[in-house]
Order: structure tokens, then C-alpha cells, then sequence
């Protein structure tokens, strides 16, 4: 029997087998949208916690990876709803900025607030667009929306983004 | 599911000319949060999460379906209000 046959039927030896062959692209993508090692470490794990309640739920013909990216993104997105709106970055990613003038550094942590401040499924959109650079269709697919929902998602978080900028001083 | 690459094209040259209209911001927003895959450290997970994975799975409560508390609840009024029940259920038991 194929490994997603018995994982769907809750064979644990099977699940086994896809955490490790799965963990290091669900760690990957949940630290591109949280951007703290340490907590896409924790979210990983919740990430396959909830796969595996889910697996009697789980048909073994669909696709599997797709699956794992949309529970993944939602953990990650509960994780941002959940933490206080602004956050500085943790140490481990925020010191690896170059070092530049007072005034573009000044801009820099204007940009970190703002962006922190946004609703988090605005967030995730522009984190994974802007940043990332993933498509709309792949933004789409991990947060179970069409690609049209996730344009539109994109330009509000772009006005907001701006008019939050202007609030804090800085002309984007 | 990913969009059928464009001809001469990069993927990362194809996600930027998607997001072109915010090409301004989009250039601040990388310089502030620099890409997490070129940061020289997190990008990459650093060791094996089974062990936590099985913590989880040890720790998690055994969950009780409702259908059997619900069992449970009837059982109990009936003893409350019909004592006379007791023996006959013990004596099926």
C-alpha cells in the first residue's frame, strides 16, 4: 500500500515518513512568512499535528503537498492573528542589515512597523508577493483563494501600507 | 500550481514583472525585510523535528468521542431518576 494510502488509514509509521520527507519545504515556507526561526520551528510541528488529526480526512488521490502548504499557511497565519500587532524583528534576522545612513535606516524601521501592523491576511499576501516573490496563483492555493481574491488582497495591503507611511512621516 | 513559465523567462524575473505596478514600494519593503532565503541564517531548518513531533503526539489528551459522553449522561439521569433501573442493568451487565 502507497505511503499516503496507509497515512490517510493512520498508520503512524507512515506519517513518519512524510514528516521527514516533508518538514524542511513546510519549515521553509512558514519561516518566509513568520521570519523567526525559532517559532517556524514550533509552527512545523503544529503544522504536522494538525495533519495528522486531519489524516481520516485526507483523500489519498489529491494532492498532497498542496494540502500541507494550506495547513501550513493557516497555523502560520493563526500565529500572526495571535501575537500583538507590532513586534520588532528577532535579532537573528533584523541584524543582518546593512549599514547605511541614519535617514534610510530611519525609513527601514518605519517600514518593519507599518507592515507589522497590517491585518495579518494582508500581511501574508504582501509578505509572499512583495517579498518572496511568489506568484498569485501560488498565494492563492496556499490560502485557499482565487488568484483574483489574492490581487485584491495585495492592493489593499499596498493602500494601507502607504497610508501608514504617510502617518509615520515617510513618502513611499 | 504554478503558471506555465513564460519564454526567456526567470521565475524570479516573471514574479517580478507581476508585481511591477508596486515595483517602488516593493524595492523599500525588500531593503527593510530582505528576502528570508538571502539572510545567511533561518532560512534553512538546522536539525530533525521528530523528536518534538513525538513529544506532541505523547502529550496530546486521548479524546473522547461525544457520541460516548452523551451515553455516559443518559446513564446517569436514568440512575438519578429511576433507581429501580440499577439492579435490572447490573443484572445485564
Amino acid at each position: 500500500m502507497e505511503v499516503l494510502q496507509r497515512f490517510a488509514a493512520g498508520d503512524l509509521d507512515a506519517f513518519e515518513s512524510l514528516f521527514r520527507q516533508h518538514q524542511r519545504d513546510v519549515y521553509r515556507w512558514i519561516v518566509r512568512i513568520v521570519r523567526d526561526p525559532a517559532v517556524a520551528e514550533d509552527l512545523t510541528v503544529e503544522t504536522f499535528w494538525r495533519m495528522h488529526r486531519g489524516h481520516a480526512g485526507f483523500h489519498p488521490d489529491a494532492n498532497f503537498g498542496a494540502w500541507l502548504r494550506r495547513i501550513a499557511t493557516n497555523v502560520a497565519l493563526d500565529h500572526l492573528r495571535r501575537r500583538r500587532p507590532y513586534v520588532e524583528l528577532p535579532d537573528e534576522i533584523a541584524a543582518e542589515q546593512k549599514p547605511d545612513s541614519a535617514v534610510q535606516e530611519q525609513t527601514r524601521v518605519a517600514l518593519r512597523k507599518a507592515f507589522a501592523e497590517l491585518p495579518p491576511r494582508l500581511r501574508v499576501v504582501a509578505q509572499l508577493g512583495l517579498v518572496e516573490d511568489e506568484t498569485y496563483p501560488e498565494i492563492a492555493e496556499a490560502l485557499s483563494i482565487t488568484a483574483g481574491a489574492a490581487k485584491t488582497r495585495m492592493f489593499r495591503a499596498i493602500r494601507l501600507l502607504r497610508k501608514k507611511l504617510q502617518r509615520l512621516g515617510v513618502h513611499s | 500550481m504554478k503558471e506555465p513559465e513564460k519564454e526567456g523567462m526567470t521565475e524570479a524575473a516573471k514574479n517580478s514583472t507581476e508585481h511591477s505596478e508596486f515595483a517602488d514600494i516593493r524595492e523599500k519593503l525588500r531593503d527593510a525585510l530582505p528576502p528570508v532565503g538571502q539572510l545567511e541564517s533561518g532560512a534553512e531548518l538546522r536539525r530533525d523535528l521528530w523528536p518534538d513531533m513525538l513529544r506532541r503526539l505523547e502529550q496530546s489528551p486521548v479524546r473522547v468521542p461525544w457520541f460516548d459522553w452523551a451515553l455516559l449522561a443518559i446513564s446517569g439521569a436514568a440512575a438519578i431518576f429511576f433507581p429501580a433501573l440499577i439492579p435490572a442493568l447490573a443484572y445485564h451487565l
